[in-house]
C-alpha cells in the first residue's frame, strides 16, 4: 500500500522534470534541415559593385563563415564588432547576405557597425534567404570545403559562441580535404 | 454637429479601408488555383510569429512566403511540391500538421496512450473499490467469531 501511494508524486516528479527541460528550451530556434546538406546554389550582385557577382561557388575549397544581415536588423548591431573582431583575428572568410534590404542604408551601417565580410551578397528581395531557410536574421551559416552546411547559428552570434562553437569546428573541418 | 459629421464619415471611411485590405488581391486563373492557395497558406506556418501561419500572418517573411507559395501554383506546382519546397528549406516545422514518422510517433500516438492509461487506471480503481465494500476480516477474528457464535448457540440450546 506504501508504494502504490507514491505513485501519484512519481508521475508528479517526471511531469516536472518534463516541463523544466521544456522551458529551457527556445521554440524560436527552429533546427535547420539544411545541416549536412550542400549549400543553396545561388549567385547575387554584391554590395559595393552592382555589376560583380558573388556566389555559392565563391565558398568551393574554403571553410566560411556566411552571415545573413540586414542594416533594419537591431540584434546584428550587437553582433557586428563581435563578428569583424573574428575576421580580424582569424584567417576564416566571411562572406555576407544582405537580406531585405537597401544599397545605400546597408553601406552606410557598415561603415557605422562594421565591416567583417570578403563581400556581401545583395538579396533585395530575400528569394535567396528563402532557399537558405532564413526566417530571423541574422543567422551565420558554417560551410565546410566540399560546400556543405555544417552548422546554423540562429541570432547574434556571441563570443560565447565563437570560442565553443565555431573555432573548435572549424579547426575540425579545416582537416578535411 | 458638422463635427459630428465628418468624425461619422471618417470612422466609415475606416470601415472601407480594412474592408478592402481583406479581400485577396491576387489575381488567379481560376477558382480552383485560389482555394489551393487559401488552403496552402493556411497550411504553412510562419517561423516568425510561430503560432501564426501563413495566412494569419502580417510578418515580411509571411508575405514573401505567400508570394512565393502563389508563384508557384502560377508555376503550375502541386501541393505537393510546394509543401516539399517549404520543407527542404524550413523544415517539417513549417507544416502546421507534423507529419507522422518516426519522431513523430510519440506526438501522435501519445495523446491516446494517455487516454488509454487512463481508462485502465479507472477500472482498476472501480474494481479495487468494489472489492473494497465487503467487510475484511482477518482469520483469527473469523476464529474467533466462529468460537462466539458456537458459544451463544451453546448457550440458548441449554
Amino acid at each position: 500500500m506504501k508504494a502504490r501511494a507514491l505513485i501519484p508524486f512519481a508521475v508528479f516528479a517526471v511531469l516536472v522534470v518534463l516541463l523544466a527541460v521544456g522551458l529551457t528550451r527556445d521554440p524560436k530556434l527552429v533546427p535547420s534541415p539544411l545541416i549536412n546538406k550542400p549549400a543553396p546554389m545561388f549567385s547575387l550582385p554584391t554590395i559595393d559593385h552592382p555589376d560583380q557577382q558573388i556566389g555559392t561557388t565563391d565558398f568551393k575549397g574554403k571553410v566560411v563563415l556566411f552571415n545573413v544581415w540586414a542594416s533594419w536588423c537591431v540584434a546584428c548591431r550587437e553582433e557586428q564588432p563581435i563578428l569583424t573582431q573574428f575576421a580580424r583575428e582569424h584567417s576564416t572568410p566571411v562572406y555576407g547576405l544582405n537580406y531585405k534590404d537597401q544599397r545605400d542604408e546597408a553601406k552606410r551601417w557598415l561603415n557605422y557597425f562594421g565591416n567583417p565580410y570578403i563581400a556581401s551578397a545583395f538579396d533585395e528581395k530575400g528569394r535567396v534567404g528563402i532557399d537558405w531557410g532564413v526566417y530571423g536574421v541574422p543567422e551565420t551559416f558554417l560551410i565546410d570545403k566540399k560546400g556543405i552546411i555544417r552548422h546554423k547559428v540562429i541570432g547574434p552570434i556571441t563570443p560565447d559562441i565563437i570560442a565553443n562553437t565555431l573555432l573548435p569546428m572549424i579547426e575540425k573541418l579545416e582537416k578535411e580535404s | 454637429m458638422p463635427l459630428l459629421r465628418v468624425a461619422l464619415a471618417a470612422l466609415l471611411l475606416c470601415f472601407t479601408l480594412t474592408a478592402q485590405s481583406a479581400i485577396n488581391t491576387l489575381p488567379f486563373q481560376n477558382n480552383a488555383q485560389e482555394k489551393r492557395y487559401d488552403h496552402l497558406i493556411e497550411e504553412l506556418r510562419c517561423l516568425v510569429c510561430q503560432n501564426q501561419n501563413l495566412a494569419d500572418s502580417n510578418a515580411d517573411l509571411a508575405k514573401d512566403l505567400r508570394t512565393q507559395v502563389y508563384n508557384m501554383i502560377m508555376q503550375g506546382k502541386s501541393d505537393q511540391e510546394i509543401l516539399d519546397y517549404m520543407v527542404d528549406r524550413y523544415g517539417d516545422f513549417v507544416l502546421y500538421r507534423p507529419p507522422v514518422k518516426s519522431t513523430t510517433y510519440l506526438l501522435w500516438a501519445g495523446p491516446f496512450l494517455l487516454l488509454l492509461l487512463a481508462f485502465i487506471t479507472t477500472i482498476l480503481f472501480i474494481r479495487n473499490r468494489a472489492k473494497g465494500t465487503e467487510p475484511s476480516m482477518s482469520e483469527h477474528d473469523q476464529a474467533r467469531l466462529q468460537k462466539l457464535l458456537q458459544k451463544n448457540n451453546k448457550d440458548s440450546n441449554s
